[in-house]
């Protein structure tokens, strides 16, 4: 039946056409399945292990604990970490290495974590930040340990 | 006299007498820039009218040689890398990578990583096909199913990120385990995923798989064969709507995947429907693998203890994953040193892109995009 | 009660009572003119925005939200960058005609504005064959789409126009015949006398089941004619990037996408007119207190409320169907829509002659 088989096709199409419109038009009517992130105003939270940059803490006293055993700047795949060392003189006159300058180039950071995986003294951390544009490209060069900071007492 | 564009666009031809000759092709091009191609590819194609006579793709916009570059990266260092190949399944890649390292260093992975690797790479597997599918309704002309596959997707990047760190190039295996232990909630927010999911999916047999309108664009469009699929060395999703069978879960399984229980989806069209309904019934099995693995997670170490610098023995290592695509080999030569010799990727998205000329010669150019999108195209997948 | 009958009618007396008819015309003319102008304006504005909106909600986002209160000031942002641009035209293209087609397109969009009866009384010609004159004029634009195709030296734009022309010149046959059959039962070409043969209730309804049938063919119809998904072959983002406007930039493509949206709200009108009683209010037979009760609410919200929900429907089609295939479109029309619509006509016909309608 050539006719029968016609309106079938009709019928059919028709009804699959009707079942997209009937889920959309349902969405349409729903503002509570909205799920728009406003931005700005808005921030989502993101969890703890989230890899935004990495940092170096500092504690209250202006300590960190890296001792400058360049094992992140070896791990590094893409030679973001570059650490300028020099000799501290000790209180009791006994020669000491500490880092000078922890670069850090964010513009060539891939968040990886491999730096992170392989300090052996917890020095530096992956930080929540993810907003990381900037007007110059230089400031995307960053110095992680503060200025004065020395090595916290007891990390070898 | 004849401008160097239309040369190069080669609607002039050298003629058997050696002159120039117009063709009177339609040459035009799709990509580099082209809403289609969800990236970098380069489809010349010559039309006739609307019929598609010839298509030549032009690859190397988004080469960065990621093979060359990880010869200079220690066996720690190169995985990260390959997130940036196919960065739908970055997870798997990451997987393949390890599981090569782990091999030739014969490392014994601690069975609960083993776990935690399969749990993530089904979840990439099915936010791969998440966003393929709502590409793919895109290249279609239908716009809402992208926004409603994200919404899916989003759970997924979401529990990635918990217990990650990132959203989508996770770098989250390392040779000998996984680099963190699962987050405490990763069980809890799987599992609220999976009620989501299954509340969801229905929808998209409504909104795509069901439209007439759908069902005409894709079936017997884009056909080929089992031999043909063989023989253009097509794997994945595109060999098994041809009733291939080339899953690697299956057989050649790694890791847990031989104490699941899942189907390997088969098709026999072989046309673009059937490369769609695979795609769309993995995601079943996906979860289904999920759900068997997401209340035996054992308890143990994550990572299995191996040395600060690893040394891969004199040799050639080949593993072989399922990524969201098809098969990818990593084949690594080892001189012995702390870097590999060379690196070879079989990427699944190269072989299945070379079969896009048998499959839509012929055919409308509207066929095409309905083709190359049930292809599941990752431009720096065939790039690398 | 607000009418503007009244205020037209107002206007009329005072030019007339002041001056010479000869000067009073040229005032009216000029009026009408800036009033067709900022109705398409204000029309352009308020589409955009209500397909940005409509497509949001139904893809489970919000929408433009930022310019103005609820984003309503966004398209108004958007004109003024457009404005702003440079309206290129590429070297290699026909200056003349390449330049030209973004205001035939425009003038015809113009024109099939004057028969359009916006409320009781407010029309701008009611000329006795309005709905020919519609379907005519109409076809016209097929011919911009073409100029501008075939102008821009654009492969893109070239296949697009060939392809809206194949489409259109199609389709305008089943929308001819539902619009026929509507014909068929007033027995007027007169678009105040269509409205007015449904004083007693609209041919939707008192045409019952042929006039369903030629309601959704001509739904079908337009959508392909004014290049609408899922019929948006001309345009077809994912095949052909912009069709027959990807040259085009600045204000000439703004007038391509006014004219879309203008085009929409235009076949919208024709269709609210035909099935759904233009002005005319809800009647029922003869309930006279029911429809004493819908003759307080203006004609002109009647008219612009029927619009804007067929204006609707065609943006549901446009956000949940995928695009059909080129020939797969012509099969469509020639082997489904064409069919259905002749034999319909010929179903209306016999309704009409038995008198089977109400």
């Amino acid at each position: 039946m050539f006719i029968k088989e016609y309106i079938k096709d009709v019928y059919s199409g028709v009804k699959s056409l009707l079942a997209g419109m009937r889920r959309t038009g349902k969405y349409f009517i729903t503002p509570s399945e909205i799920i728009t992130e406003q931005y700005p105003e808005f921030k989502a939270k993101l969890s703890e292990r989230f890899r935004g940059e990495v940092v170096m803490p500092h504690d209250a006293n202006n300590e960190h604990a890296c001792t400058g055993c360049t094992a992140c700047e070896l791990a590094c795949p893409n030679g973001t970490i570059k650490i300028i060392t020099k000799v501290d003189l000790q209180p009791d006159g006994k020669k000491k290495k500490a880092i000078d300058t922890f670069v850090y180039h964010l513009e060539m950071c891939t968040m990886c974590n491999l730096c992170i995986e392989a300090c052996p003294t917890d020095a530096i951390k992956m930080a929540q930040n993810f907003e990381h544009s900037v007007f110059d490209r230089n400031m995307l060069t960053k110095k992680l340990n503060k200025a004065g900071s020395k090595i916290r007492e007891g990390v070898e | 006299m004849y401008t160097t564009t239309e040369i190069l666009e080669q609607k002039i031809q050298v003629a058997p007498t050696g002159e120039l000759q117009d063709t009177g092709d339609l040459v035009i091009n799709i990509g580099p820039q082209h809403p289609a191609t969800h990236g970098v590819l380069h489809l010349v194609i010559t039309l006739d009218g609307e019929t598609v006579k010839k298509i030549e793709p032009h690859l190397g916009y988004i080469h960065r040689s990621i093979e060359k570059m990880c010869e200079s990266l220690s066996y720690r260092q190169f995985i990260y890398s390959t997130s940036r190949m196919d960065y739908l399944s970055a997870h798997i890649n990451n997987h393949a990578c390890a599981m090569c390292v782990e091999k030739g260093l014969q490392i014994e992975v601690p069975r609960r990583a083993m776990v935690i690797r399969v749990l993530m790479d089904e979840l990439t597997r099915i936010a791969s096909h998440e966003l393929w599918w709502g590409a793919m309704a895109m290249d279609l002309g239908a716009f809402t199913p992208f926004f409603h596959a994200f919404r899916e997707r989003e759970k997924i990047t979401d529990i990635m990120e918990e217990s990650c760190g990132a959203r989508l190039t996770m770098n989250y295996i390392v040779p000998g385990g996984v680099m963190n232990d699962i987050h405490p909630d990763f069980q809890q927010k799987i599992k609220e995923f999976i009620t989501q999911f299954k509340s969801k999916i229905y929808e998209y047999d409504e909104m795509v798989t069901g439209n007439i309108i759908f069902q005409n664009r894709t079936k017997g469009v884009g056909r080929i064969s089992k031999e043909d699929a063989i023989s253009y060395g097509c794997s994945g999703p595109v060999a098994r709507a041809s009733g291939v069978r080339s899953d690697i879960r299956k057989l050649y399984p790694y890791e847990v995947y031989n104490e699941v229980e899942f189907d390997e989806i088969l098709e026999t069209a072989g046309d673009s429907f059937a490369r769609y309904m695979v795609r769309v019934r993995e995601m079943h099995q996906s979860i289904s693998i999920i759900e068997q693995l997401i209340d035996n997670i054992p308890e143990g170490d994550f990572q299995a203890k191996t040395k600060a610098v690893l040394k891969l023995p004199k040799g050639e290592f080949y593993t072989r994953v399922e990524t969201a695509r098809g098969e990818l080999g990593v084949y690594i030569i080892s001189e012995g040193g702390t870097t590999p010799y060379r690196i070879k990727f079989r990427s699944p998205g190269f072989s299945n892109l070379s079969a896009l000329e048998h499959m839509a010669k012929g055919g409308k150019l509207g066929d095409l995009m309905a083709t190359m999108g049930t292809l599941d195209l990752v431009i720096p997948d065939i790039d690398r | 009660m607000f009418s503007l009958q009244g205020i037209t009618k107002g206007v009329h007396t005072w030019l007339y009572s002041n001056m010479s008819s000869t000067t009073a015309l040229v005032v009216e003319c000029a009026i009408v003119m800036l009033l067709s102008i900022g109705l398409f304006a204000i029309l352009g504005l308020v589409l955009v925005l209500m397909e940005r909106k409509v497509a949001a909600h139904m893809q489970i986002r919000l929408g433009p939200n930022r310019v103005g209160p609820w984003g309503l000031l966004q398209t108004t942002a958007d004109t003024l960058k457009l404005v702003m641009k440079e309206g290129l035209t590429p070297d290699g293209a026909d200056k003349i005609l390449f330049n030209l087609a973004p205001f035939v397109i425009m003038i015809v969009a113009m024109l099939i504005l004057a028969p359009i009866a916006f409320a009781s009384g407010f029309q701008i010609w009611d000329l006795n064959i309005g709905v020919l004159f519609v379907t005519a004029v109409s076809s016209i634009s097929v011919i911009a789409i073409l100029m501008a195709g075939w102008a821009s030296n654009n492969k893109y734009s070239m296949l697009g126009a060939m392809r809206s022309g194949a489409q259109i010149v199609s389709y305008e046959l089943s929308a001819g015949l539902s619009i026929i059959s509507i014909v068929v039962l007033t027995g007027s070409l007169q678009i105040s006398e269509i409205i007015e043969s449904q004083r007693n209730g609209w041919w939707l309804f008192k045409g019952h089941i042929p006039a369903v049938i030629s309601f959704v063919i001509f739904l079908i119809a337009v959508t392909a004619e004014t290049n609408r998904a899922p019929f948006d072959m001309a345009e077809a983002e994912s095949e052909l990037t912009a069709g027959f406007h990807t040259e085009y930039s600045g204000m000439k493509f703004a007038l391509f996408f006014l004219a879309e949206y203008i085009n929409i709200f235009i076949v919208c009108a024709i269709g609210a007119t035909l099935f759904l009683g233009g002005w005319m209010p809800l009647h029922i037979g003869n309930w006279e207190g029911f429809n004493h009760i819908m003759d307080y609410i203006p004609s002109s919200i009647w008219f612009f409320g029927k619009t804007f929900f067929l204006i609707f429907l065609i943006m549901w089609f446009r956000w949940t169907f995928p695009r059909l295939r080129i020939d797969q479109l012509l099969n469509l029309e020639w082997k489904y829509l064409l069919p259905i619509s002749m034999f319909n006509l010929l179903l209306m016909a016999v309704v009409a002659i038995m008198g089977w309608h109400f």
